[in-house]
């Protein structure tokens, strides 16, 4: 605040000084200053990214190519503009040019043009292609947003995660696990808890979502994506640094969409398998709740 | 007036304007006050009407904004505001200014009253049609205004809509009345622009006046009319996703309604696909985009072009970027969808699209800037605001390579750099458009200049104040402020300088919005007390500043429609004794001017 203040002072006052003094330029100085401020609160922001917590480094330095690209374009745009203002100002005898095509520049800025967006979407793609692109060796994980809160759903021995049906949900069977599948029944549930990551173990996110839309979002990870009901979407990323780290819903999901947090922590191996032997399965929790229909129903399902 | 009271003019020998061929449009003239003010069928009479109902649902449109600004900064000060209303003034907000308010604004308005006096038509071709579209655009708005007083309220589901939110109970309005009347109101927009848009494409194909050959026309009108065509071909999706969900809210039908289980019940709907939605909406919601900013476009080449007192530079080529824009608008759509959960390989088509639609778009910007070096610039209002568009849409424009370029997205969507660029880009500066075009057009609407200083007051408060609203905004969406949030809750990664910054974007939100009150105190004060203008007063060349008398009368040229000998640019001409020939001077009155053939 302090700063913006400060800096929006300052450009008033050299506006003002310009102005009183070269009547005449104040409009070019006008739009010389804002270009100036532009830049000089780019440098001076205390608003920028949060140290990132996985491996989308990469996404970060596609940003940054893209700020200096562009930034130089918008750069020469305006000062080119303001020093036309500045040096072509109306004079009554005086006519201006009459030259109403060029060709040549015309295609030379139409290929300069073309090479900056090919420097900026090569990168891109090629990063885009890595993000799309899951590794053998992550491990899945499902995160399964409601109105408005998330829960999860880790894999169990088997390490695959049991498949699910909207319709199967009920109290017993809050996230609708197919008791026919009998990969489901050592998944570890969490819900109304926090998910624990192990640091550098890259994770496909499985995402599922049992009303409407969310997202699930952590700003350090750099990563997101829709949960959309009757898909399961995903993104993969690698925790680099332990820490406590805050899920935002990034989707607008109704009226409390912006309460809708939770919380992700990475820890290192020991404290991982620590909170991993607390958690609960799908089947320790059918028998904790008692429920002897369902336990017969996964009994069977296994033979 | 009958048609054979229209004479023939005397033709320049060797002028290649073709004799005329077919009678001149025949027009209803109005007796009754009624039918002259009211019920009207002259195109100009129109605008204004399509106008000041734009204008004025705009300014409820700027108070929601003020409202959202003051829960984000001082929620203090508005205790009676909880989420649920907050959802429903954002999604108002952005819903008002998109459609009712730009759109309208841009077709109805400009391009009601620029289409026939810039081609040289006495009005629109099918003038009934074209009074009906109005009433039904009043309509429309009327529907939505009426949502503000149904059991639980307008709907609060954003003013993208997307289901299956939009139309379940945990939605502010989505179970009641909120969402329907907001469809309803978006198809009979629908209907009431197609009659209009129909409108301007045959003026402009049909009605031209002789010598206006399509490569003669101002940018203006090009910016329009292509901006009219994706409208037509855009707005069918958007009706028949509005339609379809109207289906889905009242019949149950699950056009876009999956299995749910919401708040632990079962819902009966199942099979339907949200993406669909998406999917539809943005087939429209992207050329909405350049529905608003062509028009912006053409119009702001002409002020530049007149007050610099130069040709546009690169005319043709500013053409043909506006159709290249116009074509590519309608394959780059996956670019708001790419965090949807969508196929995640259509990343790379949408992203390779969009990214070449910067390329017409910079050429644009480059001749704007080309047109101004070596021109003789009037630092007059309209040109005050078509340079700051010019820097404003520049900023937004460059954004939008961060955006559209996937992997880049990722991060940034949905937090407050993408609300920064689209007001940037597709709220600002069009709307700085409109205020230039405003100053520029009044003197031939009224016949008065507006007060040139309140005018200046005015733009510097609007222009300075609207960049530093929206530039610092952008860095809010790298520390990763998500968008619709009623406030960050108990989050504690947004530091507490965020609130800082906040609170400085709402003080100067509300210093901008409330400095228009003086624009619209020039706006109807400048109309009885203004400067006298006469006759085009910019020494402009294009029609509209040709006619027999100003303000223009029904039928727009008196007695003689103008034939056209040259393109709209004709400034400063070596030779000539003006700095501009009129498109209607015929080149023997100008024998000394050594024009380009044009």
């Amino acid at each position: 605040m302090i700063i913006a203040i400060a800096l929006v002072s300052v450009l008033v006052i050299i506006g003002i000084i310009v102005a009183v003094v070269f009547p005449q330029r104040a409009v070019s100085a006008a739009l010389a200053l804002v270009v100036i401020g532009s830049v000089a609160f780019h440098f001076w922001t205390p608003w920028w990214w949060t140290e990132v917590a996985s491996n989308w480094g990469s996404i970060d330095d596609t940003i940054i190519l893209t700020f200096w690209v562009t930034g130089a374009v918008f750069i020469a745009i305006c000062l080119f503009m303001s020093y036309c203002v500045w040096r072509f100002r109306y004079k009554k005898d005086r006519k201006a040019e009459y030259k109403p095509e060029n060709a040549k520049l015309e295609w030379a800025l139409t290929i300069f043009t073309t090479l900056g967006v090919i420097v900026l979407l090569a990168p891109g793609l090629i990063v885009w292609n890595k993000f799309v692109t899951v590794p053998d060796d992550a491990v899945d994980i499902e995160v399964m947003g409601q109105q408005w809160m998330w829960s999860y759903r880790l894999t169990g021995k088997d390490g695959i995660l049991g498949t699910t049906d909207i319709r199967n949900i009920n109290d017993d069977n809050p996230f609708g696990l197919n008791l026919d599948d009998s990969h489901g029944y050592d998944d570890i549930l969490i819900s109304g808890d926090d998910l624990h990551l192990l640091i550098d173990q890259p994770v496909k996110v499985n995402l599922r979502s049992i009303d409407v839309l969310h997202d699930f979002y952590i700003p350090q990870f750099r990563a997101k994506m829709d949960m959309v009901p009757g898909l399961i979407t995903y993104y993969w990323f690698t925790p680099i640094r332990t820490g406590n780290f805050e899920i935002l819903c990034a989707e607008y999901c109704g009226t409390g969409h912006y309460a809708m947090q939770g919380r992700v922590l990475v820890d290192e191996e020991e404290d991982y398998r620590n909170w991993l032997d607390e958690q609960m399965t799908f089947e320790e929790m059918l028998a904790s709740n008692d429920n002897s229909d369902l336990l017969k129903l996964a009994s069977s399902a296994r033979e | 007036m009958a048609a054979d009271s229209y004479e023939d003019v005397v033709l320049d020998k060797g002028s290649a304007v073709p004799a005329l061929e077919v009678p001149p449009q025949d027009l209803y003239h109005a007796k009754s006050f009624w039918t002259r003010w009211i019920f009207c069928q002259d195109a100009k009479v129109i605008a204004i009407q399509y106008s000041i109902t734009a204008i004025s649902i705009g300014l409820v449109a700027l108070v929601l904004s003020w409202m959202m600004r003051l829960q984000l900064a001082f929620p203090e000060l508005v205790p009676f505001l909880g989420p649920a209303e907050y959802y429903q003034f954002v999604t108002m907000h952005g819903m008002i200014m998109v459609i009712y308010l730009l759109t309208a604004l841009f077709l109805g308005g400009f391009g009601n009253y620029l289409i026939p006096l810039m081609v040289g038509a006495r009005d629109m071709v099918f003038p009934y049609v074209n009074m009906v579209s109005y009433w039904v655009y009043l309509l429309a708005v009327l529907v939505l205004v009426a949502s503000f007083f149904v059991p639980g309220g307008p709907t609060g589901a954003g003013w993208t809509l997307y289901p299956p939110q939009a139309i379940t109970s945990g939605t502010p309005g989505g179970d009641g009345l909120g969402i329907v009347l907001m469809l309803i109101s978006l198809s009979i927009f629908v209907v009431g622009f197609t009659m209009g848009g129909l409108n301007y494409i045959i003026t402009v194909l049909q009605a031209r006046t002789r010598g206006m050959t399509l490569m003669r026309m101002p940018l203006s009108v090009w910016g329009i009319f292509t901006a009219t065509c994706l409208a037509l071909f855009a707005f069918p999706a958007l009706i028949v996703s509005c339609i379809m969900m109207t289906l889905d809210s009242l019949l149950g039908t699950s056009f876009f309604m999956p299995a749910m289980n919401q708040f632990g019940e079962q819902l009966s709907y199942s099979g339907g696909s949200p993406i669909l939605f998406q999917h539809l909406f943005w087939f429209f919601g992207h050329p909405e985009v350049y529905i608003v900013a062509l028009p912006a476009f053409g119009i702001v080449s002409d002020l530049i072009s007149v007050h610099a007192r130069k040709n546009i530079f690169g005319y043709r080529m500013m053409v043909w970027a506006i159709v290249i824009i116009g074509a590519l608008s309608f394959i780059v759509w996956a670019h708001h969808m790419y965090v949807s959960g969508m196929n995640p390989w259509f990343g790379f088509f949408f992203a390779t699209t969009t990214l070449i639609i910067a390329v017409p778009t910079a050429i644009k910007v480059y001749n704007w800037v080309l047109t101004l070096w070596r021109g003789n610039i009037r630092l007059t209002t309209p040109m005050l605001f078509a340079l700051a568009f010019i820097i404003t849409f520049v900023n937004g424009g460059i954004t939008g390579l961060f955006l559209g370029n996937v992997i880049v997205d990722v991060p940034l969507s949905d937090t407050y750099f993408v609300v920064a660029h689209f007001h940037m880009v597709m709220g600002i500066a069009p709307i700085l458009v409109v205020f230039g075009a405003i100053y520029h057009w009044y003197p031939l609407i009224t016949g008065r200049f507006l007060h040139e200083g309140m005018g200046k007051f005015h733009f510097w408060i609007s222009f300075l104040g609207s960049y530093l609203i929206y530039f610092p905004m952008h860095y809010l969406g790298f520390v990763g402020v998500p968008r619709r949030y009623y406030e960050m809750y108990d989050s504690e990664f947004i530091t507490t300088s965020t609130t800082f910054l906040n609170q400085f974007i709402t003080i100067v939100a509300l210093i901008v919005g409330f400095s228009q009150l003086i624009f619209l105190y020039n706006l109807i004060t400048s109309a009885k007390l203004g400067k006298k203008a006469g006759k085009n007063p910019w020494k402009a060349c294009s029609l509209e500043w040709q006619t027999t008398d100003v303000p223009p009368t029904h039928g727009n040229f008196g007695k003689e429609l103008p034939v056209v000998y040259r393109w709209a640019y004709d400034f400063s001409v070596p030779g000539a004794t003006d700095d501009y020939i009129p498109q209607n001077t015929p080149p023997s009155e100008v024998s000394g001017a050594q024009a380009e053939k044009t």
